[in-house]
């Protein structure tokens, strides 16, 4: 039995060592190094450029403007195509670009022979702006004398609403408690350690070679082939190992204009993001502002949610309005019985480019529901943990998205669970109600539902192959990519389990070629083991069978007898008997004369379900109030994410998304002048990831469900544990010092604001 | 690669300061942990260095007979929290040294080097300025010494002329002896920060009186700065609840705190009034003075 | 701009030519030490760690010349004859690995730090201080603190023989 432990990960040695190759380690003879000439102003076009100086460079190879890049739009977002052009990803990116959207858009390029060569013929380039106001706050966007960032558009990108579950007037009519606020999240950034890098190469007069850390390389080759209008099938992306991602990589940033300066030029060419480049230049987290109203009646029931939250995609759509559309719709799960109406609009504005981040709108509609229900459990005089355990969903509630009951739902056993590992009632019971202190104490919970995978939204396939070597070992191939939430571990441990062979017998083939890889979208949406799961299961049965059907011929038993264990295979019963190694089967299929061939099993197959997954957080916090200062006694995270396949790496996903959401929550913001639309912090001193001398420790745990549209029986987890610390965080603070907040993050600087308005200081 | 148009390397003090002398555009580099930073950002002005680096002359740190605590410029924020003479008599530079960055920074940056970017961030100025250091400088045939408080000359400014060295500082006996000192460094986290304000105070008790009073300032001003008026106005006074309000009331009079997009003016005022409590609060019960 | 550099890498005397604008950073992945990472050039993040004389330093902020007649330690030095380090073993065993990206640079900051204080059990906090200056995106921190842990353990474990229960 493989799933269900602690195995340790496959690449855990490649890592520890240092002989894990990333995109950087990759380099070809000759590769050229290619930089971006960024705008310096936020809003602009270009009205003259001069490249000449720069051209003159010695070790210069090329320089290109907005003027000579292929007019032909594409889209960035790493999703499939869509059949539906409807719901197409907007096309609103050129390679460069002559009308500037944020401070730091791509007007021209240079390529040398090394990067400081490079950069000094940057310094060389002059260009004179036609300046535009900057758009950055939803109120001067949307104003009706805003000037257009996408011409057409009115800075209105998309919008979308819906009512489930009922009738608004009703619900409203039956609740006797109405709360209303507005909420607002800010702007944060991925940080994963590897900034973005591409390198592309010609290794055939019309075959483009493609090196990239991203976490989707088959979307990858298609987005390469529009934007450069090149065929598909020439194009190869190899993902070597990769250096976190976390939503920045489930975009196509580098790629299309790596491959086409070495598609042009003939030359080898890298295109690599500095830290404050790839800040400011890659994606980011999209800053919502919700207007949200709850009802509940008198008995602490929640009556209705009418939710209108504003989404700013910055300067182009990247994911777009799919953000808070997915936002919207996996916030559902957690209150299915209440009444949920909703309206969403993704305006652009001049600010970096926002794309997919752990948990992809979520984390900002979650925070802003968490405020309001904390709200609502305080003004009904009820514990904030029984008014969640009244409400949260439970199983057999209905799917209002698509009239089907939930089959595993562990909410309210986390909730429960929680409540435990942090002895909330006695800690209650021994804080003060009121306090004056300077240092104040509070306990905060928070919980949250999410979604499995993409479908009906998206087409969810996974693709996996598996190959007998001729020494009884297996290569196992997935089209799901590895970035270092342990999706190749798992893989490994799935296909162990089905085959029932040792999971050191199964090599799993972590760089990825798009010309060899099956297809697989990629790592996104905690997709990997639910949906890839299930190829993988498909292809290991596949395996079983073919392997025990010519252990039959070779034998003369029965395949129905036959069994695997180990690395033999066995005459199935009590005591099994050893027919043949796996080795001497492998043998004798790759070289018998007349009989057989080589072993493979090969499974492509689309998932049509998507369970939610479910948790919660609860926090122990004290505020500082004179240096307006959390520091965090105690945090634990509780997750129903079905069954977990790997109880080491389960917990190291539960620890990084509760870290970086204490990161949101009391540190990070990327800040953005509302007048000039400049940057202030795009390195890692000014943006503040959480250092390890400010992450608390971290307590992970499980209430394990059975996810039965699952054969392994597990649901997502990589991007859940991001969505409820913040929030808990937020209901703790309003527990120690009652000053409710609405807006992230709750940092020094903001706290100084409301603890000043609210007189604590 | 660094943007680098020439290199010396020095063996002693005195090549260095020749070095110096004979080119006008050279700049030293020492810990390199500010001027690597700037030279990756293409700035011209550290295209010609003199490297300093490891010079064993600048890394002295010692007692001398009259007591006067000496520590050369090349001292590494490592070598200020590991050395036991600094540990004993001034504890709390060693205390400022360990908020400074991380361990790998530490173990390059020197103290020289902070003091002479002029930074008014500069973590180790605030312990310095209350220890009344006086920095000792050097230029190819002359030396001289000038008090911390005087080597601020502006924002980003510091009195080191072209060709000159900054060796170290000398912190005389009756400048530690007798006083317990705490700093505070306030940042948005607790590593790998510039401070948002960072307070350095000393203290001398006698019986139930305050008989003297430093603190000083870091991101208060355009330059690290002392508080001179509250610590004049609170000489004498007697340790009683009521001390801290006063001598927090007082801080703001010597200091500019700015208004910027990493904090705001009267943000900063308000730290800066609630560090003048806590941490000369700290210094006394180091003195066994409690109020 | 070339000098030739002599210098102990993982326990070997090399001799190697450097460009002196190299950082000891790029001049390592030069010669094939690509196990430094570069993840922001300017001492933010601590994935280009080496042990310099024992003491972690950014290799980013560090110029090559520097290594002369220096002994430098990077991650590829650590495994000897196929065996993890102890510090390596203990980040596989306790999940301290994810990505990869930001972990060479933090097993020489641990190795650094179970050196420096071995024949005690560091508090979390001790550990925290001696860690805070490399940043991870994807562990939260928990399972490298509890690796480095592990790794103190085993080494008093192995001094005293582990607790009779």
């Amino acid at each position: 039995m493989s799933v269900g432990k602690s195995l340790e990960r496959v690449d855990g040695a490649a890592k520890v060592t240092g002989r894990a190759r990333y995109t950087e380690d990759l380099a070809v003879p000759g590769l050229r190094a290619a930089r971006f000439f960024r705008s310096t102003v936020a809003h602009a076009l270009v009205e003259e450029i001069d490249i000449r100086e720069a051209r003159a460079v010695p070790g210069v190879d090329a320089v290109f403007t907005f003027q000579d890049v292929p007019q032909r739009k594409f889209s960035t977002a790493g999703h499939p195509y869509a059949l539906d052009r409807e719901h197409a990803d907007v096309e609103d990116r050129l390679l460069l670009t002559g009308h500037v959207r944020y401070q730091g858009d791509e007007i021209a390029v240079v390529v040398a022979k090394d990067q400081l060569t490079a950069d000094k013929a940057l310094g060389l380039i002059k260009v004179r702006y036609q300046p535009l106001k900057p758009l950055v706050e939803f109120e001067d966007i949307l104003a009706p004398d805003a000037p257009q960032i996408h011409s057409g558009t009115r800075n209105v990108l998309q919008e979308h609403s819906f009512l489930k579950g009922g009738d608004l007037d009703k619900a409203e009519q039956e609740s006797d408690l109405i709360l209303e606020q507005r909420v607002r999240t800010q702007i944060t950034q991925h940080c994963q350690l590897e900034n973005h890098i591409a390198q592309a190469y010609m290794d055939d007069l019309d075959h483009i070679v493609v090196v990239s850390s991203t976490q989707i390389p088959h979307i990858v080759r298609r987005i390469v082939s529009e934007a450069l209008d090149f065929p598909l099938g020439r194009i190869k992306v190899i993902k070597p190992y990769i250096g976190g991602g976390f939503g920045n990589k489930q975009d196509v940033v580098l790629e299309p204009m790596a491959a086409w300066l070495a598609w042009k030029l003939g030359l080898p060419v890298r295109i690599a993001h500095d830290r404050e480049e790839n800040i400011t230049a890659s994606r980011v987290r999209h800053p919502f502002r919700v207007d949200l109203r709850m009802g509940a009646d008198s008995r602490g029931v929640l009556k209705f949610i009418d939710l209108k939250a504003l989404s700013n995609t910055g300067a182009y759509a990247s994911h777009g309005h799919s953000v808070v559309s997915a936002g919207v719709s996996k916030a559902h799960f957690l209150y299915p019985r209440a009444v949920y109406s909703c309206s969403a609009k993704t305006v652009y504005g001049n600010i970096p480019a926002c794309g997919a981040m752990r948990a992809y709108g979520s984390p900002q509609i979650i925070f802003s529901l968490e405020c309001l229900v904390e709200d609502l459990a305080r003004a009904a005089q009820m514990d904030p943990v029984e008014f969640r355990l009244n409400n949260v969903a439970l199983p057999g509630d209905i799917n209002q998205f698509n009239q089907k009951p939930f089959l595993s739902c562990g909410v309210r056993e986390a909730l429960i669970k929680g409540r435990e590992l942090i002895r909330w009632k006695d800690k209650r019971s021994r804080i003060p109600k009121v306090q004056t202190g300077p240092l104040r104490r509070g306990l905060g919970v928070a919980c949250f539902s999410y979604a499995s995978g993409t479908f009906p939204a998206c087409v969810e396939a996974a693709g996996a192959r598996l190959i007998l070597n001729q020494d009884g070992s297996f290569h196992l191939q997935v089209g799901a990519t590895e970035i270092g939430q342990g999706s190749d571990t798992i893989f490994v441990q799935m296909a162990a389990e089905t085959l029932s062979v040792p999971p050191e017998t199964i090599r799993l083939v972590t760089v990825q070629d798009t010309d060899v890889t099956p297809y697989d979208p990629g790592a996104y949406a905690s997709r990997q083991t639910y949906i890839g799961g299930q190829a993988v299961m498909r292809a290991a049965l596949k395996m079983r069978r073919k392997t025990l059907a010519y252990c039959g011929r070779i034998s003369g038993h029965n395949p129905a007898n036959l069994d695997l264990q180990g690395r033999d295979i066995v005459l199935a019963g009590p005591v099994p008997a050893k027919v043949m190694s796996l080795r001497d089967l492998a043998l004798d299929s790759y070289y018998h004369k007349t009989r057989g061939s080589q072993i493979t099993a090969e499974v492509s197959y689309k998932t049509k379900t998507n369970p939610p997954s479910f948790g919660c957080t609860f926090v122990d916090l004290e505020v500082d109030v004179p240096l307006c200062q959390v520091r965090i006694r105690e945090i634990h995270n509780v997750h129903d994410a079905g069954v977990v396949v790997n109880p080491v790496t389960a917990q190291g996903q539960v620890h990084g998304g509760m870290a970086m959401s204490i990161g949101a929550a009391l540190y990070e913001e990327l800040l953005v002048d509302r007048d000039s639309g400049v940057i202030r912090n795009n390195n890692l001193l000014d943006y503040k990831v959480p250092t390890i001398m400010d992450t608390p420790d971290l307590n992970a745990a499980f209430v394990e469900t059975h996810e039965p549209t699952n054969p392994y029986g597990s649901k997502s987890l990589g991007e859940p544990p991001i969505i409820s610390p913040a929030p808990a965080i937020r209901n703790a603070i309003l527990d120690a010092t009652g000053v409710a907040l609405y807006e992230l993050p709750l940092s020094p600087r903001n706290l100084f604001r409301h603890f000043k308005a609210a007189g604590l200081l | 690669m660094f943007d680098l148009d020439s290199y010396q390397k020095p063996e002693t003090l005195d090549q260095a300061l020749d070095m110096l002398a004979q080119d006008p555009q050279a700049r030293l580099i020492a810990g390199g942990t500010d001027v690597l930073v700037r030279l990756r950002e293409h700035k011209g002005e550290f295209r010609c260095l003199v490297d300093i680096h490891d010079l064993q002359e600048l890394k002295d740190i010692r007692l001398e007979d009259d007591g006067t605590l000496f520590i050369g410029s090349g001292a590494t924020f490592t070598d200020l929290m590991e050395s036991a003479v600094i540990r004993e008599k001034v504890p709390i530079l060693a205390q400022a040294a360990t908020t400074v960055a991380g361990p790998q920074i530490r173990n390059m940056a020197t103290l020289g080097g902070n003091i002479c970017n002029g930074a008014p961030s500069a973590d180790g100025a605030a312990p310095l300025l209350v220890l009344e250091a006086r920095a000792e400088l050097r230029k190819a045939g002359s030396s001289r010494t000038v008090p911390l408080t005087e080597f601020y000359v502006g924002p980003m400014q510091v009195d080191l002329a072209q060709g000159e060295i900054m060796t170290g500082f000398s912190i005389k006996a009756r400048d530690y002896q007798g006083w317990t000192g705490h700093y505070y460094k306030y940042a948005m986290r607790q590593a790998m920060d510039i401070a948002t304000i960072g307070c350095a105070a000393a203290c001398r008790v006698q019986g139930q009186t305050l008989a003297g009073l430093r603190l000083a300032y870091i991101v208060a001003g355009p330059t690290p700065r002392r508080c001179f008026r509250a610590e004049q106005a609170c000489l004498g006074a007697a340790l009683e609840p009521g001390l801290l309000d006063r001598i927090s009331g007082l801080v703001l009079q010597d200091l500019a705190p700015r208004d910027s997009w990493r904090a705001a003016k009267d943000f900063r005022e308000h730290i800066i009034q609630t560090l003048a409590q806590r941490v000369v609060a700290r210094a006394l019960e180091r003195n066994g003075a409690s109020l | 701009m070339v000098r030739e550099i002599k210098c102990d890498i993982n326990d070997k005397e090399v001799t190697l030519l450097a460009d002196l604008r190299l950082s000891l950073a790029e001049m390592l992945r030069q010669n094939g030490y690509f196990g430094v990472k570069i993840g922001c050039g300017v001492g933010e993040c601590g994935a280009c760690t080496v042990l310099v004389d024992g003491l972690p330093v950014d290799s980013c902020l560090y110029l090559a010349i520097w290594a002369q007649g220096k002994n430098i330690r990077t991650v590829e030095g650590e495994a000897r004859e196929g065996r993890l380090s102890p510090v390596q073993q203990a980040y596989v065993e306790e999940g301290a690995v994810q990505c990869g990206f930001c972990t060479p640079g933090f097993i020489m900051t641990s190795t650094a730090f179970v050196e420096k204080h071995q024949g005690r059990a560091c508090t979390r906090e001790e550990i925290r201080q001696g860690h805070s200056g490399n940043l991870c995106r994807c562990t939260g921190y928990e399972n490298i603190i509890r690796a480095v842990e592990r790794c103190q353990k085993e080494d008093l474990d192995k001094e005293t023989g582990p607790d009779q229960e």
